[in-house]
C-alpha cells in the first residue's frame, strides 16, 4: 500500500514529519518497508528566469539564454528548445547536476563556441512527463531562485507499507490515518460524503441471483459524462501509489479504491446489453478480462453479467468488453459487497490477483457501500460532469454489530503492559470501538477484531510495543534439569559419532526424483504441485540423495566421498528416522608408505554400520547378518542386520552396479542404512552399573584352524565356539583366512578367561575338545 | 698398584680388548682372582692387613670395567642411531575427520539454550493433515494466510482422502504437544518445513525452530525476555537488541514481528548494536481458539509462540550467504563451514563453536 504524505494529510492533520510519521506506522503494526522522496533526485533544481534569448551565432537551432536563477549573477545558457524566449520561467539545472531523464551530469562546457552553464530542463529530463517538445514554462508567479520542487508540490514523500492481511481497514488511506490519530499523531479529519440526489430512476436494473457470493450491489448510472485524462492533483496522487493514470473514470474508481479501500466498477452503459445481474459463473462460461486474458469461470464463482455475457468477475477484475473509454457518455457504477471466502477461493483458482480482490477476500467494510458510492459520484460529476441517477440498492451488506465483554485487566494480564483503563477506553474510542461500560462494539471496518485477545493487541500496539516489559520466566530452583528424550540423545551421539568416524553429514532433499524412488520400492507420496520433476515424490530411502551428492562432489575432483545423512524416510504408514552413510572414491589415496590407493569395501561399510548401531544402544553383540538387503545392493555383497528374525535395524554391502547407470551412482560405492526407530529402546537401567574387579589371573589364548565347508559363513563358526564354554571363553577373533587345496581355512584367537583358579592342562584339553567339537557339527574340520 | 690396573683398563679400545683384560684380571687364572685366592694361604694377621686391598682393588677393577663397557655400549648405540635418520617432515598417514552439518549443530545449540530455560524438544510429522498445518492454527479454508504459504500439496492415496501438505510451519508441532502432553507446556519444535518457493534466497525446503509455552500467568512480556535471553545467549553477545512490531499471524493474537539490531564488522553484517534492524522471527500469545484446538480450557491457559528460521540463524551466526548450499551436500563446503564431532555445545563451554 503506497500514498504520499500530502494524500495522507487529506485525511490527518499533523504537522509531524514524514520520518516520525513512518516510525509510528511501524511501531503500531503498519510496517514501512520503504520511505522514499521522488523530489530528492530534483533538489538541486531551481525556478529560473530567461533574461534574454539570442541566436546562436554558429548554429540555427541553438539559442544562448540569459538566465536569472536567483543567485544575483545573470547566468549564459546555450538551449535547443524552441519555446525558450525572454521573460519566460522555467525550471534550470546548474553544473554538477544529475539529470535524471538523459542519465547525465551537468558540466561547463563550451557548446560550438559558447560557454553553457547548466541547463533549462524538459519535463522528460527531469521524469515528470513524456513531453520533450520544450523546456518547461511555469507561470509568471513562480518564484524564481525557489526550488523547483517545493513549489510545484513534488516534494511528497511516499510511504509503502506492509498491511497484513487481517487489516482490511489500512488497504485505504484513510484507515491509515485513523490508526496514526490514535496513536497521537495528528487528528482524523471529518469524512466529507456528498449528498447525491438522483435525478432519474436508475437506468441499468440490478438483480442478485447469488446472494451468497454477492449479498449487496449498490449501483447508479451517471449520464453525460466527459471522459478524458483526471486533473493533476488525481494523478499525481495515484503516482505516487505507484498506479499509471489511464482515464479520468478509471483514474477515480482507483482513487476510491486506495483511498478508503473500497473498490467499486464503472461499466459503459452503451456496452452492456439489458440489467446487470450478481450470478453464478456457469459451468465453463469464460470472460476476457481487464488484464487481457481469457479466464474459464467455475459456478462458484460470482460473476456480473448483462442479458448477453459475463462484464466483471466479482470482486476481482472487470471485463474488456464493457471497460470505459474516452468515448464513454454513460456509465454505471457498481459498490457491492462479495463475500471473502468466495473471492479468495476463485481469486487463488483463477491464479488472478488485483487491488480489488485484495480488499475483498481481507473483507471490505460492509457499512461503506452507500458512502462509498456517494464518494465515488461526487468525484465523477466534479470532475467528468454528468447527471446522477437515483440510487439502485439490492441486498443487504452483512452489517454485523459485534459486541465483545472486555476486562481491561487483560491488557497486563495477557499483553503484560499496564495501561489505565481511561486510555484503554480512549485508544479503543479512537479506533472507532463503541464502549458502554464492559462492552465493546466492534466497528464495521474491523473483521479482525473478534475476542479480548484482539482488544488488547489493539491497546498494546497504540500504546507501543516498546513499552511491554521484559519479563523473566519463573524458574525452577537448581540446575536445570535434562529435556532431550532418548531418541534424540541417540541422534545426536550417533551423529557425533559418524563425524568423528570421518564422515560429513549432508543434508539432501526430502522430496525425489519419481525414477529414483522408483528404483527404491517407489513412493507412497506423490506432491501434487512439485516445483519440479526433480522434486517431485517423498525419498523412500536416503540413499539417492546421498548417491547424487556423492556424484556431484566426485565431478568436482574430489577423491574420496564420505556422506552420511540423519533424516526421515516417507513410507506409507508414517516417518522413519533414518540414517544413511556412503562412501565412494578412495579409502585411502595413493601414499610413500602404504602404496597404491586402496577403495571402499562392503566391510568399510559394515564397520560403519555397527559403529553408528552401537552409538544409537543397539545390542551389537546379538546382531546377525542376512544376505537379503534387497535390489538396490550387491546381491552377493550386502546384507542385512537383524536383531532376532524380524528386526532389521539395518542394510549395508556395495551399492548394486546397475545404479551406476540408473542413478549415476559412483563405481564401487559402499553404502549403509540404519533404520533409528527400529533399534529397540535398552533396558532402563540405573546409573550405577554392574559390579566388576578386573579377575586377577592372566587370560590365555589358544589358536585354532578348521576347514570349513565353503558356504560356511563365518560369523556361524564364531558363534559356535564361543557357545562351547561361554564361561570361560570370552573372545573368539578371527585372525586368518585362505583357501587350502582341502577347501577353505579359517584361523581363530580363542581367549580364555581363568576365574579363580589357573586352568590345568586339562581343563585346557577338555575346552579344545568341545571347540572342535561346536566345529564339526557345522562341517568343520580341525587342521592338523 | 690399582692405578696400573685401571690403566690397562682405560687402554683398551674395543669391548674385546675390554674382555680380555677382564678375564686376565678377573678370569679364573687372572692376576686379582690370584691374589684373592693367596690370602687363604696366609697366616690370620697379614691376611687382615692384606684383604680390604685386594678386595677394594676388585671393586675399583669391577667398577672400572662396568663403566668402560657401558662407554663401549653407548658409542656404539650412538653410531648405529647416526645411521637410522629418517626424514620426518614427510607426511604422517592421512587421518579423516568429518563434520556436524551446520543445522544440526545449531538445533543442538537452541536445545541446549532451551534446556536451560526449562524448555524440552518436541517433534512431529513433516506429512501433515491440513487440520494440524492450518485449520486448527485458525487457518480456515480459504484463509488468505492459507494462500499466502505457498503449500505443498500431496496427492491423496485412496480417493476421496483430504490431501495431505507438507507443514509449511513447525507450528503444526504445537497442537500435537498440547494434546499429547497436556498444559503447561514449555517446548520448542525444531525441524524440516517446506514451502513451494526457490529463488536465490528461498528454497524450497528449510528448518524452522519453534518455541511454545503455554502456563496460567504467560504474558507478551514473558515472550519478550524469552527472546532476548534467547538471542543474547544464541549469538553470545550481550549487545543485541531486539524490538518488537505488532503483525499478525492468524495463531497468535497478539501478534508480534522481531526485528533484531544489526551492525556492520569489517563489511559484513552482524547481529548486535544497532546501526539497523533486520526482521529475525514472528511471534505472539498463542490464540484463544488455537488453545481450544490442543484441548485446552483458554479461560484457564495462555501462552505463547515463536518461529524461526534455523538455516537463517546458522546464517546470521557463523556467516554464510547462500542458502543453497547448505542442501548442495558438497564437502568443500561441509569442511568450511560444518562441526568437528566434539564441538558440542555446552552452557559451561559456550554454545558456539
Amino acid at each position: 500500500m503506497k500514498f504520499s504524505l500530502e494524500w495522507l494529510k487529506q485525511h490527518l492533520d499533523t504537522n509531524a514529519s514524514a520520518e516520525e510519521i513512518a516510525d509510528k506506522l511501524t511501531a503500531i503494526g503498519l510496517e514501512v518497508e520503504e520511505l522514499s522522496n521522488p523530489a530528492e533526485a530534483l533538489a538541486p533544481f531551481v525556478v529560473a528566469k530567461v533574461l534574454t534569448a539570442d541566436k546562436h551565432p554558429q548554429a540555427d537551432k541553438l539559442q544562448v539564454l540569459t538566465v536569472d536563477a536567483g543567485t544575483g549573477e545573470p547566468i549564459q545558457v546555450v538551449c535547443g528548445a524552441p519555446n525558450a524566449h525572454a521573460g519566460m520561467l522555467g525550471v534550470f539545472g546548474p553544473p554538477g547536476t544529475y539529470i535524471p531523464g538523459t542519465d547525465l551530469t551537468l558540466k561547463v562546457a563550451a557548446i560550438r563556441g559558447v560557454d553553457s552553464r547548466g541547463m533549462m530542463c524538459s519535463s522528460r529530463e527531469l521524469e515528470l512527463g513524456d513531453d520533450h517538445s520544450g523546456i518547461i514554462e511555469l507561470p509568471g508567479d513562480a518564484p524564481v531562485g525557489t526550488a523547483y520542487t517545493a513549489y510545484a508540490g513534488l516534494d511528497d514523500p511516499v510511504f509503502d507499507v506492509a498491511v497484513t492481511p487481517n487489516r482490511q481497514d489500512c488497504m485505504g488511506v484513510r484507515g491509515i490515518a485513523r490508526d496514526l490519530a490514535a496513536a497521537g499523531i495528528g487528528r482524523l479529519k471529518p469524512l466529507p460524503v456528498p449528498q447525491i440526489e438522483g435525478s432519474f430512476p436508475c437506468p441499468v436494473p440490478v438483480r442478485i441471483e447469488d446472494p451468497e457470493g454477492c449479498p449487496a450491489f449498490f449501483g447508479r448510472a451517471v449520464k453525460g459524462v466527459k471522459n478524458g485524462p483526471s486533473p493533476e492533483w488525481l494523478q499525481r496522487r495515484l503516482k505516487s501509489a505507484g498506479q499509471r493514470p489511464i482515464s479520468a473514470l478509471v483514474d477515480i474508481t482507483n482513487y476510491v479504491m486506495l483511498d478508503h479501500g473500497r473498490p467499486a466498477h464503472a461499466y459503459d452503459i452503451a456496452k452492456l446489453s439489458g440489467g446487470l445481474t450478481a450470478r453464478a459463473a456457469k459451468p465453463g462460461e469464460t470472460v476476457l478480462a481487464l488484464n487481457e486474458k481469457e479466464y474459464r469461470l467455475e459456478p462458484y464463482m460470482t460473476v456480473i453479467a448483462d442479458d448477453r455475457q459475463v462484464h466483471d468477475i466479482g470482486g476481482i477484475m472487470g471485463g474488456e468488453d464493457s471497460g470505459v473509454s474516452d468515448a464513454t457518455a454513460d456509465v454505471m457504477l457498481e459498490v457491492a459487497y462479495f463475500t471473502p471466502d468466495r473471492i479468495a477461493r476463485t481469486g487463488q483458482a483463477l491464479g488472478l490477483t488485483s487491488d480489488a480482490r485484495s480488499r475483498f477476500e481481507r473483507g471490505v467494510d460492509p457499512a461503506f457501500l452507500e458512502d462509498g458510492l456517494a464518494i465515488l459520484t461526487g468525484l465523477i460529476i466534479d470532475i467528468c460532469g454528468g447527471e446522477p441517477s437515483a440510487l439502485e440498492r439490492i441486498g443487504h451488506p452483512p452489517i454485523e454489530q459485534r459486541t465483545i465483554r472486555f476486562d481491561f485487566g487483560r491488557t497486563k494480564a495477557l499483553g503484560g503492559i499496564d495501561v489505565p483503563e481511561a486510555r484503554q477506553r480512549e485508544i479503543l474510542a479512537s479506533l472507532g470501538f463503541a464502549l458502554d461500560g464492559a462492552e465493546v462494539t466492534v466497528p464495521t471496518w474491523r473483521r479482525d477484531a473478534e475476542g479480548p485477545a484482539d482488544l488488547v493487541e489493539e491497546v498494546a500496539r497504540i500504546t507501543g510495543y516498546d513499552q511491554v516489559p521484559s519479563t523473566p520466566l519463573d524458574r525452577a530452583p537448581g540446575v536445570a534439569h535434562p529435556t532431550a528424550t532418548r531418541s534424540q540423545l541417540s541422534e545426536r551421539r550417533v551423529r557425533r559419532t559418524a563425524a568423528a568416524r570421518g564422515l560429513d553429514e549432508a543434508v539432501t532433499w526430502s522430496f525425489i526424483s519419481e525414477a529414483e524412488a522408483n528404483i527404491f520400492g517407489g513412493s507412497d507420496w506423490v506432491l501434487a504441485n512439485p516445483i519440479s520433476e526433480e522434486l517431485k515424490v517423498m525419498r523412500p530411502s536416503l540413499l539417492p540423495g546421498l548417491i547424487a551428492a556423492a556424484r556431484r562432489n566426485l565431478d568436482r575432483g574430489a577423491d574420496s566421498v564420505r556422506l552420511f545423512e540423519i533424516g526421515r524416510r516417507y513410507l506409507g504408514d508414517r516417518e522413519h528416522p533414518t540414517l544413511a552413510l556412503l562412501l565412494a572414491g578412495d579409502r585411502t589415496r595413493r601414499d610413500w608408505q602404504s602404496g597404491k590407493a586402496v577403495r571402499f569395501t562392503a566391510f568399510d561399510a559394515k564397520a560403519g554400520a555397527l559403529a553408528l548401531l552401537e552409538a544409537a544402544g543397539a545390542p551389537v553383540d546379538n546382531l546377525q547378518v542376512h544376505p537379503d538387503a534387497g535390489p538396490t545392493w550387491h546381491p552377493g555383497r550386502s546384507a542385512t542386520l537383524r536383531l532376532g528374525p524380524k528386526t532389521v535395524v539395518a542394510s549395508f554391502g556395495e551399492l548394486h552396479p546397475g545404479l551406476q547407470r540408473t542413478l549415476d551412482a559412483p563405481a564401487g560405492a559402499v553404502a549403509a542404512e540404519l533404520y533409528l526407530d527400529a533399534i529397540p529402546a535398552p533396558r532402563a537401567s540405573s546409573r550405577a552399573r554392574s559390579a566388576y574387579a578386573p579377575p586377577a589371573l592372566q587370560a590365555i589364548s589358544r589358536d585354532f584352524a578348521f576347514v570349513v565347508p565353503a558356504d560356511l559363513p563365518a560369523d556361524a563358526l564364531l558363534r559356535a565356539i564361543r557357545g562351547a564354554d561361554k564361561a570361560a571363553i570370552t573372545a573368539v577373533r578371527l585372525f586368518d583366512r585362505f583357501q587350502t587345496p582341502d577347501g577353505l581355512s579359517l584361523a581363530c584367537e580363542v581367549t580364555l578367561q581363568p576365574a579363580d583358579k589357573s586352568f590345568t592342562d586339562e581343563q585346557i584339553s577338555e575346552i579344545s575338545k568341545r571347540i572342535v567339537a561346536a566345529a564339526e557339527k557345522l562341517g568343520a574340520k580341525l587342521r592338523t | 698398584m690399582p692405578d696400573a690396573l685401571l690403566d690397562r683398563i682405560a687402554a683398551t679400545r674395543d669391548l674385546q680388548e675390554l674382555e680380555s683384560v677382564r678375564v686376565a684380571l678377573l678370569g679364573k687364572s687372572g692376576e686379582i682372582t690370584a691374589k684373592l685366592k693367596s690370602l687363604g694361604t696366609m697366616d690370620p694377621d697379614a691376611r687382615a692387613a692384606e684383604a680390604p686391598k685386594i678386595h677394594a682393588e676388585r671393586e675399583a677393577v669391577t667398577t672400572a670395567i662396568a663403566e668402560r663397557k657401558a662407554a663401549f655400549e653407548t658409542a656404539e648405540l650412538d653410531r648405529r642411531l647416526a645411521t637410522e635418520t629418517i626424514d620426518l617432515s614427510l607426511p604422517a598417514p592421512d587421518s579423516v575427520s568429518g563434520t556436524v552439518h551446520p543445522v544440526s549443530q545449531v538445533m543442538d545449540e537452541l536445545a541446549e539454550i532451551f534446556a536451560d530455560l526449562g524448555f524440552s524438544v518436541a517433534e512431529g510429522p513433516e506429512i501433515e493433515t491440513q487440520w494440524y498445518n492450518f485449520t486448527a492454527l485458525n487457518m480456515p479454508e480459504n484463509h488468505p494466510a492459507r494462500a499466502m504459504q505457498d503449500t505443498f500439496y500431496l496427492e491423496p492415496r485412496t480417493p476421496g482422502e483430504e490431501p495431505y501438505v507438507l507443514r509449511t510451519h513447525t507450528s503444526p508441532v504445537q497442537i500435537r504437544a498440547g494434546e499429547s502432553q497436556g498444559a503447561p507446556i514449555y517446548v520448542i519444535a525444531p525441524g524440516r518445513v517446506y514451502r513451494s518457493d526457490s529463488d536465490a534466497t528461498h528454497t524450497p525446503m528449510f528448518h524452522q525452530v519453534e518455541g511454545f509455552v503455554i502456563d496460567k500467568a504467560i504474558t507478551l512480556g514473558h515472550l519478550k525476555w524469552t527472546l532476548e535471553t534467547f538471542l543474547k545467549a544464541f549469538f553470545e553477545r550481550d549487545d543485541v537488541v531486539l524490538r518488537m512490531r505488532p503483525s499478525y499471524f492468524p495463531f497468535t493474537e497478539p501478534s508480534a514481528e522481531v526485528d533484531v539490531g544489526w551492525s556492520l564488522e569489517k563489511g559484513r553484517r552482524v547481529v548486535g548494536g544497532c546501526e539497523g534492524w533486520m526482521e529475525v522471527l514472528g511471534s505472539g500469545m498463542v490464540h484463544p481458539r488455537v488453545i481450544a484446538n490442543c484441548g485446552l480450557d483458554p479461560d484457564e491457559w495462555q501462552g505463547f509462540a515463536f518461529g524461526c528460521g534455523i538455516d537463517r540463524l546458522a546464517m546470521l551466526k557463523y556467516g554464510m550467504d547462500d542458502l543453497r548450499a547448505f542442501f548442495d551436500g558438497d564437502i568443500r563446503w561441509l569442511k568450511h563451514y560444518g562441526f568437528r564431532a566434539l564441538d558440542v555445545p555446552t552452557l559451561s563451554g559456550g554454545v558456539g563453536a
